[in-house]
């Protein structure tokens, strides 16, 4: 089964969080990210993500799969978006089903960390000024 | 001359003005492609800030360009 997922349209949460439901998971840990309307101190009025999608695909499963290996979850899936996004939209999800709720929150963050660092999705932002970039931050040094 | 298909994303691609395109590499390695294409396109970002990928997987700057096959170049990610 595909736990990572690359959507252009909107998606619905309930449906994600019910393939986690396990009756050996105690907590379940789920991360938002929204588009918000400022960035760097500029007025954003909407941005757009592109990726490419069979490397994005690859990467993001294997991310997943490393927090399974990594943490003692009972599972975890991790949905972003691409296309064009308003403000206030759902960007990217990200929900870990485990025994206990440390593992849930420690590997709900380094899915959500990993996948900004490493999943070939860019982020077109319009600004409210009229004009638009690509972000392409510098990467932390490889440790 | 190893005839491929090179892809570019997001900056790279509004500069060189296409998605892909076909060009044929005389250079020893992925990373002397780059080059000859950034200064072809005027690429702002230099090989060390990119990755490269190959038919789909992350591959080494140092790998010898393979006719037939595709190249991407991976600029700096901003998912999430």
């Amino acid at each position: 089964m595909k736990r990572f997922l690359l959507s252009p349209q909107p998606f619905e949460i309930a449906p994600l969080r019910e393939q986690l439901l396990n009756a050996h998971a105690g907590a379940y840990a789920s991360f938002e990210g929204w588009v918000r309307d400022h960035h760097g101190g500029r007025a954003v009025a909407g941005l757009r993500y592109e990726s490419y999608a069979a490397l994005a695909d690859s990467e993001g499963e294997r991310i997943v799969d490393e927090a399974i290996e990594r943490f003692a979850i009972v599972d975890a899936r991790c949905v972003h978006r691409v296309g064009d996004l308003a403000i206030g939209e759902l960007a990217v999800w990200v929900g870990v089903s485990a025994a206990h709720r440390d593992a849930a929150f420690a590997a709900c963050r380094f899915i959500i960390d990993e996948t900004k660092g490493r999943v070939p999705i860019w982020k077109h932002e319009r600004y409210a000024d009229g004009e638009a970039g690509w972000l392409h931050p510098t990467p932390p040094e490889a440790s | 001359m190893s005839r491929l298909t090179v892809l570019y994303f997001a900056s790279l691609r509004d500069a060189a003005g296409v998605a892909s395109e076909s060009v044929d590499a005389d250079s020893g390695d992925l990373r002397g492609l780059y080059e000859s294409l950034r200064e072809r396109h005027g690429f702002v970002l230099p090989a060390q800030r990119l990755r490269v990928a190959v038919d789909g997987a992350f591959a080494h700057w140092d790998d010898a360009p393979r006719a037939g096959s595709e190249v991407a170049f991976i600029p700096p990610v901003s998912g999430g």
